[in-house]
């Protein structure tokens, strides 16, 4: 039912068809047509196309498709038009183009290509592209659509002009008319051209801007012009105004996935540095056995890629925090209140773990592979589109980051947490177990590191020196954001992401990324305490 | 061994005098028999050797550099590989302008990287590089001025402890940064090599090795003998207390920032001038040398030597550079694993470091106390026989 509808669909659409025909009547004509393909001569072949195509079947697709990619052939005995590929034992696989039947393999020597150049190929790809714009899902009749404002064609915008009035889509009518519009630019006259020019103000395609310009140009400097010109340039310049706007969007969206990433590697430390204050110069590290995580379940499970980031993430969560209590209770817990002596050790640790992943893993870098789902981006308008990758990367930070507010503000390890980071001896005299918190919570700033390191490892290489590559940076965001404060976290890592992206445009990404680096060492300098200091008596 | 330290005149040595005695008995002794005995002789030191030794002697400097600020002004340093690096970009310049127009593109003026970016003429802090008073005029106000500048800014602002540490390690870091970058005038990534000369002598003669090996020698002695003036005049005195109570010297009446900026830019200096003779005795610089990882390295240096006793940081840089040559050399692989293990087992178990692993033997030995003759009849025995 659906079949007939459709092609019944197509027959009221399609251009020539003016007259209702039945089906087997076009079959029969398509048959008719098919069978001269192998008889007609190459300078015969355009009308012949023409007429295939015209016949608006479903077959169609499949006898120019090969036709183009000189897949077609016809058997030498019978004369059958079939579309061949070659299969692995050199023989070739031949299927029936009019009934889609699949034949018995056979050798070369039985077959003959349907002859075409690279004249009859540019047409029948624009006949293909046409075929599509009246295909019955509108995401191949938009992509169709798309196809044809790129490289216009005479068939093309006669199609177009018919089968926008039928046209049920609005995404697609308002790029047919897009389409139109130039045409009439192109080839109008001086009002025609005057209204198209209007009508083409705010367009964000690359392609009407284009067109528009080059029509400035092409105009003849005379009095009688001057209302056009003056309209061609007003679209022009509202056309460059969206461009800017959107492209500070996209600026501040890379800023803001920028921020992201530095959000999460500082976030951990956030927690070992600003609630314990514990200088953890291993906390890279941390990140790195939480991308290597990654790498081992993508080996264990070849066949899981698509959830094996979600797998990752609990495991490297307790890989890296696991490691972080060990670190804790053997090292950082004698060297309580000595935080340059911390800062050494766990500098050590550091030196160890790299060493560690180098014999076991190699020194090289090890590949990640991407999930489907990360992969693409979301177009919004044909001047923004945002990459899948960076929009996760960014509500992956977000929800870690938001979870452990939560952890830290309402659940009861919260609470211990707090308690003794703003009085030991008082949260001890009220039963907390000060050392089994300090264990805790440094497990979980190194677990919420590893975390980090499975989102990093969809970002830059996996080696040994991811860690290193981020632990200043981290370090330079909760400082600047204030000790001890979360929120100030964020509103660092953020700042610090946008700045480095706006920057990066005029001055390449090393200098800004200097720029950035030698602006945080004077800020900190006039506010030693960051952003968000800590107030009251905990604050010293 | 109890006759030997108690004689009067050991007494009366202090470690300057001790130290600098050792460093010339040992410079006397190398450059004996590296001139004297022929090759293949027991005794012969090789000018491998010799070049290696004055490696180690600029890596002691530097780790004196780093034990004054952090030893005896609290002051931990992770970027004090900036400041020695600075001092050897200004000897690399002035190497560099030595070649003349025997490098590959024969430009008597610029140097190869230089030509190789289409260079017309030198940019205008390369002016006077090839004049050797201005580079040793840069050696000394590269390092100290951009000490001053941070210092003046930090300490200032009273910024200190860890905020510090990671403050300067974002320094040395931006600096790792700017000087990878081509435009910047320091040869980018290859950073500065192929020298010939210096002063007029070759590079590659043994002879100007072992000059270079004794100007190193000497350059530690004098850097050894200022640390040892500051720290014990009046001025080492207020540093000290700094270090262990700010607050307190702020409230008595002095300016601690003056006095941190002060000892900060004369550590920057030394830093410096280990630098520039580093340089013409290992042939390159580049931009790695501003890795925090090197300034860190120098940190443990102090650390395992001992901090807060000059000589400590002398053994220290030289041990540790020593085990590193011969355990890269025998297994590279457990070099990273070794280095590690040392900062945590010294943190952990000698928070002094080696120098206070002596003080507390040599105490044992002598212990200073009055009433120590009654506690350790064992000791008691052997003070006795030694008498």
């Amino acid at each position: 039912m659906l079949r007939l509808f459709s092609l019944l669909f197509f027959c009221v659409i399609s251009f020539n068809a003016s007259a209702a025909v039945s089906e087997t009547q076009d079959n029969s004509a398509l048959v008719a047509l098919v069978e001269q393909l192998p008889s007609t001569k190459l300078n015969k072949m355009a009308p012949l196309i023409k007429a295939i195509a015209a016949t608006s079947t479903p077959q169609v697709q499949d006898i120019l498709q090969p036709l183009m990619t000189g897949d077609l052939y016809y058997l030498k005995s019978n004369k059958q038009v079939v579309a061949a590929h070659k299969n692995e034992q050199n023989q070739y696989q031949l299927t029936d183009v009019l009934t889609a039947e699949v034949l018995p393999a056979v050798a070369k020597s039985a077959i003959k290509k349907v002859r075409t150049n690279n004249r009859l190929r540019g047409q029948i790809r624009d006949l293909l592209a046409n075929l599509d714009l009246t295909h019955q899902d509108k995401t191949v009749r938009l992509e169709a659509v798309k196809q044809l404002l790129q490289n216009p064609n005479q068939t093309g915008i006669t199609s177009v002009t018919n089968l926008i009035k039928g046209e049920q889509d609005e995404q697609v009518r308002e790029l047919m008319l897009v389409i139109l519009l130039i045409d009439q630019l192109d080839t109008g006259s001086t009002a025609e051209k005057l209204s198209a020019a209007q009508q083409l103000s705010g367009r964000l395609e690359s392609k009407v801007k284009n067109e528009l310009v080059k029509q400035l140009d092409l105009l003849p400097e005379q009095p009688e012009n001057e209302e056009l010109r003056a309209v061609l340039s007003q679209s022009i310049d509202d056309i460059e105004q969206q461009a800017t706007v959107y492209g500070l969007v996209e600026n501040l969206f890379f800023g803001l996935s920028l921020g992201s990433v530095l959000l999460l590697a500082a976030i951990g430390l956030a927690i070992t540095f600003g609630v314990m204050g514990v200088i953890n110069m291993a906390h890279g590290e941390m990140m790195m056995l939480g991308a290597y995580t990654t790498y081992v379940i993508q080996q264990m499970f070849p066949n899981l890629i698509e959830y094996s980031l979600l797998m990752a993430v609990p495991a490297a969560f307790l890989v890296s925090g696991f490691v972080g209590v060990l670190i804790e209770r053997g090292v950082i817990r004698f060297l309580k209140g000595r935080p340059l002596e911390t800062l050494l050790a766990t500098f050590g640790i550091s030196l160890i773990l790299q060493q560690l992943v180098r014999s076991v893993f190699s020194p090289l870098n090890r590949q990640v592979q991407a999930p489907q789902w990360m992969t693409g981006s979301l177009e919004i308008n044909p001047m923004l589109s945002l990459t899948y990758n960076r929009l996760y990367i960014i509500l992956f930070a977000l929800m870690v980051f938001f979870s452990l507010l939560m952890i830290l503000k309402k659940s009861s390890l919260g609470l211990h947490v707090r308690a003794v980071s703003q009085n030991r001896d008082m949260a001890r005299a009220l039963s907390i177990k000060s050392s089994w918190v300090d264990a805790i919570t440094f497990g979980l700033g190194s677990g919420i590191a590893g975390i980090a390191g499975v989102a990093l490892s969809q970002l830059t290489n996996v080696g040994p020196n991811l860690g290193q590559a981020y632990i200043i940076d981290s370090f330079l965001v909760v400082v600047f954001g204030g000790v001890g404060n979360l929120w100030g976290t964020l509103v660092a890592a953020m700042t610090m992401g946008t700045f480095n992206k706006f920057l990066e445009p005029s001055m390449g990404p090393v200098l800004s990324n200097i720029i950035v680096l030698v602006g945080l060492v004077l800020f900190i300098q006039k506010r030693p305490k960051g952003l968000f200091p800590q107030k009251g008596r905990s604050a010293d | 061994m109890k006759h030997l330290l108690n004689s009067p005149m050991v007494k009366k040595m202090s470690s300057l005098h001790f130290v600098i005695a050792i460093l010339f008995i040992s410079t006397f002794y190398v450059t004996l028999c590296n001139l004297v005995f022929p090759e293949g002789s027991l005794l012969h030191v090789s000018d491998y050797t010799v070049s290696l030794l004055g490696k180690y002697l600029c890596y002691a400097l530097l780790a004196l550099a780093v034990d004054l600020v952090w030893g005896y002004c609290g002051i931990l340093s992770l970027g004090h590989g900036a400041f020695f690096a600075l001092g050897g970009y200004a000897m690399g310049m002035y190497l560099m302008r030595q070649i003349g127009d025997r490098g590959v593109y024969g430009n008597p003026e610029l140097p190869d990287f230089m030509v190789f970016l289409n260079w017309t003429e030198l940019p205008w802090y390369w002016a006077g590089s090839d004049n050797a008073f201005v580079m040793i005029l840069l050696v000394f106000a590269g390092p100290g001025l951009l000490a001053y500048i941070f210092g003046s800014l930090a300490f200032r602002s009273r910024v200190s402890g860890v905020y510090l540490s990671i403050m300067t390690q974002a320094m040395t870091y931006a600096l790792l940064l700017s000087f990878f970058r081509n435009e910047m005038g320091f040869g980018g990534n290859n950073g500065l090599t192929d020298f010939k000369e210096i002063f007029g002598f070759s590079l590659q003669s043994p002879n100007t090795k072992l000059a270079l090996f004794i100007a190193t020698a000497v350059a530690l002695a004098i850097g050894y003998a200022i640390s040892h003036f500051i720290v014990n005049s009046k001025m080492g005195r207020v540093v000290t207390a700094i270090r262990d109570a700010e607050d307190r010297v702020r409230f008595v009446g002095y300016k601690p920032q003056h006095y941190k900026v002060w000892i900060f830019v004369v550590s920057a200096m030394l830093a410096g001038v280990a630098g520039a003779l580093y340089v013409p005795q290992v042939g390159i610089i580049n931009p790695g040398e501003f890795s925090p990882l090197n300034s860190i390295e120098i940190v443990i240096w102090v650390a395992i030597g001992g901090r807060g006793t000059l000589y400590g940081a002398l053994v220290g840089a030289v041990v540790v550079s020593y085990a590193k040559t011969r355990f890269t050399a025998i297994m590279p692989e457990a070099w990273l694993f070794g280095l590690g293990g040392l900062f945590v087992l010294v943190t952990l178990l000698l928070p002094k470091g080696l120098a206070g692993l002596v003080s507390n033997l040599m105490d044992k030995v002598d212990p200073p106390s009055k009433a120590k003759q009654s506690e350790d009849p064992a000791l008691q025995a052997t003070t006795a026989e030694n008498k």
